[in-house]
């Protein structure tokens, strides 16, 4: 008898017509494009920066400050604006990005939720040139008023707009978190006896605690990269925030510093390389974030079983 | 204190916060559309910049900016479309496909300076495009591909399996399949998925900033290898680099751009929404 | 058993490990309705698919024998499988009309295989309607959507679907389970006409059924082909205790 043959089965549609092929091949190729673009910006960043770090010696680069035209290439001040500028804009937008998305998710009445999702949608979809024009025109007048700063162009300007730029983003993954607590957990926590207020800060959103992490991982890469709005109210000095008053006082951030000077360098010179350095920096540390929420992505997306 | 009073004033916080998100989101709004309408004019929109950028209109600014869209969507809908239909359509469960997927969060995630920087390497001084429509908006479509694969992925998947099933056991391809249900049950969605990443590129300006953008150029652009002056950089120009700017002109340029990408975010609700009424299934 | 259209050999065939059938050897006769019945998880479904290579869209699958049709091996290295899920229509357990007009609907295999000309595809459209018994029905809302069709009509347009590809086979996998009585005995009812033109292989939704329209019946147990016979015996006189017990309605 015909033993037959043994097929062992890869998954898809098996036959193609010969004109399908070209098209296929394409399809893949541009399917494993996204790998190459990752690849050559890393590649150009890399090109154009690593000449830096035998331009100038170390310590230089790793220094407190930044004076290009002297030769100055300390890094430190950028690196800490660049983080103390996050940190205060994440420590504002969470509570608020978290509160707003218990209030939709839990408590808005259908109508009001109509009305803030696609608020929060435009908020989203605001050019960080507008952000940034109306906070030196509307908050940075207002921070000098309240907090005496000399021009309003603050640490905390910076701040307070990123921290609206990270809410939309903050919010959306917050409220799919919320959304995946079981709702038995939630009538566990009534039946209890607890109110809806107990139950909803001692149950539901202690078990979004993941989601609500990764929140704030996106948010914060999201702050981090961001440019224009923070070029235009942070005041741009580069001097290291070290001190109790620095967010009321300027400072600058690694993004800043590149938007603010690559139009005036020379091609090759070290002041470039030394900007595409600071890419470099910006490109690992996205990186680092993004894998850190990504990974948190993808070990949803398997615990929940198809795709 | 009784925890019925409790949850009540909690509540009411929540409600605040709600509002303290809401309220400057209006107030944004409110201003720049109040302040700005005023210096709306047939001719500021339709001139040419004149003494200094103080007075004229913007009109270079505009056509640069929707020159910039037209090239980066004729670029980054190809491949952020086909890599769609290859991560929700052929790709199996492999390393390579995370690597794919890891690769696209990245790309989202790398900020929009370091992307100026690429196009900088990459398209004005390594390829010698120079500061040209070109190089802006291939750095521009790179910048947007990711947010094209993703929404247009999501619109793919949506479509049941069922559909395909029953394509193959009639004898189609799994081409045909793609291209004679799938991809029309899902163009309302990848459309929709378009705009939303080419409005994003439509407000950037940090990826234009080495890449195309002329400080003032008035004059309108003559092939793709010109530069341009464009909506986001010329109101980052105006309002910081400009002494003396009149507020009006400020104030009438981030009311055209901020038009400009949320009329294209309403337009995306509202297809999405009128097809996810009428679709059947 | 005369003239066999389907031979099946040895087949064997498990999903990431977990066997669904176990050494199926079988003969589907032409001409007539071969029933596959018995309790779900069976392997009745998975036997069904496997006879127009629809399995192959399921990944991380194993399977060892041979299925014949006409004689020739469909899974030998190859085989043109388009082709031959033209040969061997499939109907699927719940009414699925792909999105679009009657006329769409029915055409649709057709137009797949690459036939353009509107005059012969209209043929095609009347012939395949009227063999499902849905012709009179449908012929004045031929431009209307599909899913505007009732269940019972829905179904009979998804068989006109796949007639409408003149197949040889035709492979019916619970056509009836979401179906009122009246749309069911329509459906049974065409069968006996199809019968005439086609081998016809059906997935029956309850014993009853398998009674009423085979020809054949082949009884299958957790993966395992029990018994065949032809016609009713099966029900009346069963060889296997295992099949008794079914038939009598002892378990499943």
């Amino acid at each position: 008898m015909d033993k037959g043959v043994i097929v062992t089965n890869r998954g898809g549609i098996s036959g193609r017509r010969w004109t399908e092929v070209p098209i296929e091949a394409t399809i893949r190729v541009l399917g494993f494009s996204t790998i190459g673009f990752v690849l050559l910006i890393f590649l150009f960043l890399l090109r154009e920066g690593l000449p830096i770090f035998y331009e100038v010696p170390t310590g230089n680069l790793f220094g407190t400050r930044w004076y290009p035209t002297f030769e100055l290439f300390g890094t430190l001040p950028l690196l800490l604006g660049s983080i103390l500028v996050t940190v205060t804009a994440i420590l504002i937008a969470l509570p608020l990005g978290v509160a707003t998305a218990v209030f939709v998710r839990e408590l808005a009445p259908d109508w009001v939720r109509e009305i803030l999702k696609p608020m929060i949608e435009v908020l989203a979809g605001i050019p960080s040139v507008v952000l940034g024009f109306f906070g030196m025109h509307f908050v940075a007048p207002l921070i000098r008023n309240i907090f005496g700063a000399p021009t309003g162009l603050t640490v905390f300007t910076g701040a307070l707009i990123l921290a609206y730029m990270a809410l939309p983003t903050i919010i959306s993954v917050a409220e799919d978190a919320l959304d995946t607590v079981p709702k038995s957990y939630r009538d566990a926590g009534l039946a209890m006896g607890a109110t809806q207020w107990q139950t909803i800060w001692k149950v539901v959103v202690p078990a979004a605690r993941s989601g609500i992490l990764m929140a704030v991982m996106l948010g914060m890469g999201r702050a981090i990269g961001e440019t224009m709005a923070v070029m235009m109210v942070t005041g741009n000095a580069a001097r290291l925030p070290l001190t109790f008053d620095s967010l009321f006082r300027p400072a600058r951030t690694m993004t800043a510093t590149i938007a603010a000077e690559m139009g005036e360098v020379a091609q090759g010179s070290t002041h470039y390389h030394a900007l595409f350095g600071i890419g470099i920096i910006l490109f690992v540390l996205t990186f680092l974030i993004n894998l850190t929420a990504a990974s948190a992505i993808f070990r949803k997306q398997r615990r929940g079983g198809l795709r | 204190m009784d925890r019925f009073l409790v949850q009540r004033l909690g509540f009411a916080l929540l409600l605040f916060v709600a509002l303290v998100v809401v309220v400057p989101i209006l107030f944004v709004l409110g201003v720049i559309v109040v302040e700005g309408s005023m210096a709306i004019t047939w001719e500021f929109l339709s001139a040419m910049p004149s003494d200094g950028m103080k007075g004229g209109g913007i009109f270079p600014t505009i056509v640069g900016t929707f020159l910039l869209m037209l090239g980066t969507a004729m670029a980054s809908i190809p491949v952020g479309v086909g890599g769609a239909i290859y991560l929700a359509e052929y790709a199996r469960d492999t390393w390579l496909t995370r690597a794919i997927r890891l690769a696209i969060v990245n790309l989202a995630g790398i900020p929009s300076v370091v992307y100026g920087l690429f196009g900088l390497g990459l398209f004005v001084l390594f390829l010698q495009f120079g500061t040209s429509i070109l190089a802006g908006a291939l750095t521009l479509a790179i910048m947007t591909i990711p947010i094209i694969i993703s929404t247009t992925e999501e619109a793919l998947r949506a479509v049941p399996t069922e559909f395909r099933t029953i394509i193959a056991s009639l004898g189609g391809t799994r081409w045909q399949g793609i291209r004679g249900v799938v991809l029309p049950q899902a163009l309302p969605g990848i459309i929709t998925g378009i705009i939303l990443g080419l409005l994003r590129a439509a407000g950037e300006t940090a990826p234009i900033l080495f890449t195309v953008a002329a400080f003032y150029l008035p004059r309108l652009p003559h092939s793709p290898f010109d530069p341009t002056m464009a909506l986001p950089y010329h109101l980052y120009v105006i309002s910081t680099q400009v002494p003396g700017m009149p507020l009006r002109i400020q104030h009438g340029t981030a009311l055209v751009l901020l038009t400009l990408v949320l009329s294209m975010n309403v337009t995306a609700t509202v297809i999405r929404s009128y097809f996810r009424r009428r679709r059947q299934w | 058993m005369v003239d066999a259209k389907i031979r099946i050999r040895q087949l064997s065939y498990s999903y990431g490990g977990a066997e669904a059938l176990r050494e199926i050897n079988l003969d589907v006769p032409a001409n007539a309705v071969t029933a596959f019945f018995g309790p779900s998880g069976g392997g009745k479904t998975t036997l069904l698919r496997l006879i127009n290579r629809l399995n192959d869209l399921v990944e991380g699958t194993r399977m060892q024998g041979t299925i014949l049709l006409d004689g020739e091996n469909i899974y030998a290295p190859g085989v043109d499988v388009p082709r031959l899920r033209r040969r061997v229509g499939m109907v699927f357990a719940l009414p699925l009309p792909l999105p679009g007009t009657v006329r769409e609907n029915v055409v649709c295999g057709p137009r797949l295989a690459g036939i353009r000309d509107w005059g012969r595809l209209e043929e095609i459209l009347e012939r395949s309607l009227a063999q499902a018994a849905l012709w009179n029905e449908v012929k004045d809302r031929l431009d209307d959507p599909a899913v505007a069709l009732s269940g019972g009509q829905q179904q009979r347009l998804c068989i006109a679907r796949s007639l409408a590809l003149e197949p040889e086979v035709l492979l019916l996998d619970e056509p009836t389970s979401g179906l009122d009585p009246i749309s069911t005995a329509k459906v049974e009812e065409s069968l006996f006409e199809l019968k005439q033109q086609y081998t016809i292989v059906i997935v029956p939704h309850s014993v009853q059924q398998a009674a009423r329209v085979a020809d054949y019946a082949a009884f299958f147990l957790m993966g395992d082909l029990v018994e065949v016979q032809e016609g009713t015996r099966i029900f009346t006189t069963p060889q296997d205790p295992r099949t008794e017990d079914y038939v009598t309605g002892r378990f499943g």
